[in-house]
């Protein structure tokens, strides 16, 4: 690089720095919109189900059926309610006012006695069948905790063949939040990266001022180079802030180093940013720009980079196709790093693949902006 | 280098000698499935050390030519030499060495007039021991020293555009090109850039290479080229242009005519080019260099005076243009509107505004604003960008609420009838605001409906639309498509299909070409002549002529009412003894700009 | 009056459909979100990649990897040896599971004890790692009952004998599915109302329009309906492809389904030009429609239940037209609700939709100018 083309490089540079402490919108942006974002998200988005409204229907109360059905008040994940019969109880599951119906029939205790094997009637709603998995398996666990207390009392030794002692990895308690949040992390990301870039160049073609810049002895690469460094140092800020939410506000533990952490989100920023560069000079409309930001980065950063369904269950065409949504390596990566730590066979590939992705958008950029007043 | 290499030796003298050439250049761009043929095979020279003048109406191929020039478009065959380099094969090269204004110049509006100058600096490399001198050089020319840290959004128009043109000069270019600097700057402004601009020339001894649609600026260019719809019609010295219709110009006064009416009857005389009205005069442009006499002018045994005149370039451009036969003489316009309301005329105020603010904050957009207009009238307003008058406009349409003062309309209250008086006007609005998309039909069926036209009428005034203005053969064609003098057509046809009694005109010309200009000011005085009050804004000065009476208006307040004849006269002197409108409106800005310096200082 | 109302329902349409770039957004997104929801968007899993840590070479054991191979949610990727086996298969994502069967498995369950197995699961994707465990524990007591009955074991005093209503087979594409609809006829016809304004705001028709006589609330309706138009067909063809291509059943009638869309619509559109009167330019008008767009999916129940969020949240979560609707378009499709259970969603729509709408009216008419 010689004298001139730093000089050129050291003006643009301070120019697009100006332009971002005077304009707030380009810092709402990097600062306002992801913490919003993940505040709602954050809080609005939870697989984990507590406290399901479930009917609780005891044709003949006695010991035997309290002590089940105590099981079910104690348990942290349902309000039980009691009816009389399980005709109030459909009706009540048909207005949605529970979520399922646990029914115990009269000759219960008789047969629970006698040849054993007396069956627990368990009605779910099956409407949302990811919710009514998940409530099968709460209750599965209340039944099981109460026929071992029930062995107990009575004294019998409880024979089940098969003893199974699950370990859930990274994740122990199995909560939610913990995936959840580091994968809102890349999608939010992926729409604040892109409208960074996408607004501020559309915004220069909108008002001439490209075309003034393009008349200047600068060449396509430094005006290029000149708008990704400050949003790149934006984009960084954003990012670490959902970080420290997600770490402190969350309490998601991150397992993994804090400088993987960053020069995974670098490579993943420099992809958003080359996406919205590409759209700008596309498009070279502010408000067009912004249209495809929003639809090309966002939905599919939500549906498509296994942030909340997993990419396995996918079909396999959909599955190539979340090969070209960069939030799919990032949230593998991020998913890694926070949970289970410095993975490098997983991290690296996931790298590789943003890398080659940025590297993919930022020349088309460059080739659009090459032609772009014909 | 391996351009360089294509110019021979013999040649190189020619080009060297010119600061640029174009060689048959020809560009077309492809929208739809059609191409437009922007420019086709133009071949010019620019000296070197003048000021050159682009000329032509909207549409003539003058920012393609220059985008071509400066190397951001490729040519679709031709050579371009600007330099002594080739344009095409080295782009960067020239732009490294020209100075370009585009046509809305690139100022980052957040950023101080001292930086905008330090990002060009920097652009163009220029050694920082330079700097300074060169600033405080470009700054004291300009006039913006007193500025340096103001935004640049927060300058004026003519302010803004003398940055811009600092700017494009901060690397001391030997060529300049500017494209339409002067679009948009009140007359004052306009003033100082072509001083700004030919002081340069004088000490610097810059080429430049200048575009404008403003026809009176080609008499201040050292030499002109001419386009119309991407051809060469000619260049060559402003004097010469005129002196090829020399003896073709004169006036004609009869004592006791509407002017209008004369104009009207003058221009469908055989063997008149042109005729428009100045002053109480109707000038006209013959074809032969014979003054015509009063018997061939007008069938009617009017007491008429002709005198002959000096010829001025926007006549010998619109010979030129109808000479080449680019325009067909306009039909006569029937008279437009036979609403029997209209017809009965009589001398009342239709228009009645008193005392009339409009505060935005703390801010006074208009302030303690009257006037009267009187049926069949043709009222202007003009004023600067930013002088009240468009909010006057909308407040008049009743699109906006009076802070304070009353607005009749029609006889209608806005404050209280606003729906009922909106059914008496018809509104032309600035930019072409019809639906683009859809045909031109379409809107026309539209807007008839939504001023409640219904079932028999709606048609009849439909075919009305469709062949008063000529639009029968696009009606199906979708009116972002159309060319902009049918656009306008278009919009007008909208203003008046429910009949309205008044019309509204907010800057109905901007862009359109000299003889767009004439057909449609004949329209409108037919409209007036049938009884129908047109208000109008503009900011061409000599559209003011047209007016029966004007207010003129700066910082919201009106400067001063009357005929066109009236304000011209109170600036008549020894050193001006006949001074344009723009003259009397460049007199009267400064007059209150100079009253207020008295005041503050 | 009705003549001028219908004459910008016309127009509006007209627009609408010759402008290319709005042609996209009503074209676009639809197929789009159709086809991403439709196959993407799934919780259903199918061949979870799990590998065998089997100690114990057994006829018992090598009985209970045969059910998970048998079985269609399962795949084997693996069969390992040692605990540093079980890291490296599960760091790296190739297993989500591993099945770790006990030195003496066969011994104990010979003895009449219970034989113990481990499983190991990647808690990475938590919501993953909870079904996968659902999968393996009914295999395993499809495996304890076939033991207890053939070796003559007590049974155990009761059993779960779970059933699910509305939805049998617990496939998630059909509780996604008439969501779609739902999403699909919100961004729709938020963004037809919201622009609308805008557009013409922009293009300085709107000027124009104003000053016609038509009256406020003239252009108010003649705005709203093409959005309840265009939003109403863009729901049936959604509904219409749900029920033909991706097979969810519709058990429930049209009235309740059609009542509920329009009283959706009504909000809807009412929210748009809400957005439309307070935006100046087309770029506010989108960032407006976005940003009440975004949080509006995420709180209404479309992905994740409303439920399972805070308290405070949940209340947020009754200003939200969508939620409602997604209970009618799911009680509709999946449990044949009727218009009658349906009553308590419909009436907070039709307040949201007056009051939104009183609102652009409001709005619009201070907005003038």
């Amino acid at each position: 690089m010689n004298r001139e083309q730093i000089m050129r490089l050291r003006g643009l540079l301070r120019k697009e720095s100006l332009q971002i402490v005077r304009d707030p919108s380009s810092i709402a942006i990097a600062f306002v919109m992801p913490v919003v974002l993940l505040l709602i998200f954050g809080y609005g988005v939870s697989l984990d189900a507590k406290r399901v409204p479930l009917a609780l229907v005891i044709e003949q109360p006695n010991d035997d059926t309290a002590s089940f059905a105590a099981g079910f008040f104690q348990s942290p994940y349902f309000v039980p309610v009691r009816f009389a019969t399980v005709q109030e109880a459909d009706a009540a599951m048909e207005t949605r006012l529970v979520d399922g119906i646990v029914w115990l029939r009269s000759d219960f205790s008789r047969q629970m006695l006698s040849e054993g094997n007396a069956p627990i009637g368990l009605i779910v709603n099956g409407v949302d069948a990811n919710n009514a998995r998940l409530i099968e398996g709460y209750l599965q666990q209340v039944w099981a905790d109460w026929l071992a207390k029930f062995a107990a009392t009575q004294g019998l030794s409880l024979k089940i063949p098969v003893q199974v002692d699950v370990r859930v990895w990274f994740n122990p308690a199995v909560m939610s939040k913990d995936f959840l949040v580091p994968g809102l992390i890349a999608v939010i990301m992926t729409l604040t990266g892109a409208l960074l870039t996408a607004m501020v160049v559309a915004r220069e073609w909108e008002r001439g001022t490209m075309e003034a810049l393009l008349v200047t002895p600068a060449g396509i690469y430094e005006i290029i180079l000149s708008k990704l460094l400050p949003y790149f140092v934006l984009g960084m800020g954003g990012m670490l802030l959902s970080v420290a939410m997600a770490v402190w506000l969350f309490e998601v533990p991150l397992r993994g180093s804090l400088w993987l952490l960053l020069a995974s989100s670098s490579a993943f920023l420099l992809c958003a940013l080359g996406m919205g560069l590409l759209i700008s000079t596309v498009s070279k409309n502010q408000f067009v720009a912004g249209e495809i930001a929003i639809l090309v980065t966002y939905l599919p950063a939500f549906i498509l980079s296994g942030f909340v369904f997993d990419i396995r269950s996918m079909p396999a065409a959909v599955r190539l196709i979340t090969h070209i949504v960069a939030a799919r390596y990032f949230v593998t990566i991020l998913q890694s790093v926070f949970l289970a730590g410095n993975v490098w066979p997983v991290v690296l590939p996931n790298i590789l693949g943003l890398v080659f992705l940025a590297a993919i958008f930022l020349g088309l950029a460059y080739r659009s902006a090459r032609k772009s007043l014909e | 280098m391996d351009a360089e290499s294509k110019i021979s030796p013999a040649d190189s003298r020619k080009y060297t000698e010119a600061a640029l050439t174009l060689e048959s250049v020809s560009k077309g761009f492809r929208a739809g499935g059609r191409t437009a043929q922007a420019l086709e095979r133009v071949s010019l020279a620019v000296k070197r050390g003048i000021v050159t003048g682009l000329i032509g109406p909207d549409g003539a191929g003058k920012t393609t030519l220059m985008r071509l020039v400066a190397g951001l478009l490729a040519p679709d065959e031709g050579k371009i030499v600007v330099l002594g380099i080739d344009a095409l094969s080295q782009p960067q090269h020239v732009q490294s060495i020209i100075g370009y204004m585009p046509q809305r110049f690139g100022l980052y509006e957040d950023l101080s007039v001292q930086e905008n100058l330090d990002l060009y600096a920097d652009l163009h490399a220029v050694a920082p021991v330079d700097r300074s001198s060169r600033y405080s050089d470009l700054m004291r020319m300009t006039g913006l020293t007193p500025f340096t840290t103001r935004l640049a959004g927060r300058l004026s128009g003519g302010m803004k555009q003398k940055l811009g043109l600092a700017c494009a000069l901060v690397g001391s270019p030997p060529l300049l090109l500017l494209d339409e600097p002067t679009v948009g700057v009140d007359p004052v402004s306009r003033r100082e850039l072509w001083a700004i601009i030919h002081r340069l020339v004088e000490e610097r001894g810059a080429t430049v290479l200048l575009s404008t649609a403003y026809l009176d600026e080609a008499e201040r260019c050292t030499e002109v080229i001419l386009m119309h719809s991407g051809k060469l019609l000619g260049q060559d010295d402003p004097a010469a242009f005129t002196r090829r219709i020399a003896g073709r110009t004169f006036q004609i006064f009869a004592p006791g005519i509407s002017k209008r009416v004369l104009q009207e009857r003058v221009s469908q005389a055989a063997g008149v080019l042109d005729a428009i009205i100045q002053g109480s005069r109707v000038r006209v442009v013959t074809e032969q260099p014979v003054a015509p006499t009063a018997a061939a002018l007008t069938t009617d045994n009017w007491e008429v005076t002709i005198t002959p005149v000096a010829p001025r370039f926007e006549d010998s451009f619109v010979s030129l243009l109808k000479g080449a036969g680019h325009f067909a003489q306009a039909s006569p316009i029937r008279a437009a509107n036979a609403s029997p309301g209209a017809s009965a005329a009589t001398a009342a105020d239709v228009i009645v505004v008193r005392n009339l603010s409009r505060r935005f904050g703390e801010f006074y957009a208009v302030r303690d604003v009257s006037f009267t207009v009187r049926r069949g009238e043709i009222f202007g307003l003009l004023g600067a960008n930013g002088a009240g008058k468009s909010t006057t406009f909308r407040m008049l349409c009743g699109l906006l609420p009076a802070s304070e003062g009353t607005l009749q309309v029609a006889g209608l209250d806005l404050r209280h009838a606003a729906a009922q008086a909106r059914g008496h006007v018809g509104y032309m609005a600035q930019k072409f605001s019809l639906y683009g998309d859809l045909s031109v039909l379409q809107n026309l069926c539209f807007f008839s409906s939504a001023y409640g036209l219904k079932a028999r009428h709606q048609r009849e005034r439909l075919d009305w639309a469709l062949d008063e203005f000529e639009l029968r053969p696009f009606a199906d064609a979708t009116s972002r498509d159309l060319p902009l003098g049918f656009k306008q057509r278009l919009a007008l046809a909208v203003a008046l299909m429910h009949e309205p009694d008044i019309l509204f005109l907010d800057e109905p010309t901007s862009g359109v070409d000299p003889l767009g200009r004439r057909e449609f000011w004949r329209r409108i005085n037919a409209l007036a002549q049938s009884g129908i009050t047109v208000m109008v804004t503009t900011h061409f000065m000599e559209e003011a002529e047209y007016c029966d009476r004007l207010v003129i208006m700066a910082q919201g307040r009106i400067l001063a009412e009357g005929t066109s004849e009236e304000m011209r006269a109170r600036f008549r002197s020894d050193t001006l003894p006949n001074p344009t409108m723009e003259d009397a409106f460049v007199a009267l800005i400064t007059g209150v700009e100079n009253r207020q310096a008295g005041a503050a200082a | 009056m009705l003549h001028r109302v219908f004459a910008l329902v016309i127009k509006e349409l007209l627009a609408l459909l010759k402008d290319p770039k709005s042609r996209l957004v009503l074209i676009g997104p639809p197929i789009f979100q159709l086809v991403v929801f439709g196959y993407g968007a799934t919780y259903d899993l199918n061949h979870v990649p799990f590998a065998v840590y089997n100690e114990d070479p057994s006829q018992p054991s090598r009985e209970l990897v045969a059910r998970f191979e048998g079985a269609p949610a399962f795949q084997e990727v693996a069969r390992i040896h040692s605990d540093a086996e079980v890291a490296w298969l599960i760091n790296r994502g190739q297993a989500l599971m591993v099945l770790h069967i006990d030195r003496r498995f066969s011994r104990d369950l010979l003895h009449g004890a219970s034989g113990r197995v481990q499983f190991i699961l990647d808690g990475r994707n938590s919501n993953t790692a909870l079904l996968v465990l659902g999968y393996a524990n009914t295999i395993v007591a499809d495996f304890d009952s076939w033991w207890a009955s053939r070796h003559g074991w007590s049974n155990p005093p009761a059993t779960l004998d779970i059933r699910a209503r509305f939805n049998e087979n617990l496939e998630s594409r059909w509780f996604i599915i008439p969501g779609v609809a739902a999403l699909l006829t919100e961004v729709v016809g938020l963004l037809v109302t919201a622009l609308s304004v805008a557009r013409e705001r922009e293009a300085g028709t709107f000027d124009q329009l104003l000053i016609t006589p038509m009256r406020p609330i003239d252009i108010l309706l003649g705005k709203s309906i093409p959005g309840l138009l265009i939003g109403s067909l863009e729901a049936t063809l959604t509904f219409a492809v749900a029920v033909l291509w991706f097979g969810v059943p519709l058990q429930g009638g049209l009235v309740p389904l059609y009542l509920g869309l329009f009283l959706f619509l009504l909000s809807v559109v009412g929210i748009g030009l809400m957005v439309s009167s307070l935006s100046v330019t087309q770029q506010q008008a989108l960032l407006g429609a976005f940003l009440f767009l975004v949080p509006s999916v995420i709180l209404s129940g479309f992905a994740t239940p409303i439920a399972n969020m805070p308290v405070l949240v949940q209340y947020l979560t009754y200003i939200n037209p969508m939620r409602y609707f997604l209970v009618v378009v799911r009680g509709v499709f999946l449990e044949g609700a009727s218009t009658y259970s349906l009553v308590s969603q419909y009436w907070p729509m039709m307040i949201i939709g007056a009051a939104t709408l009183a609102m652009a009216g409001w709005l619009f008419r201070r907005r003038l100018y």
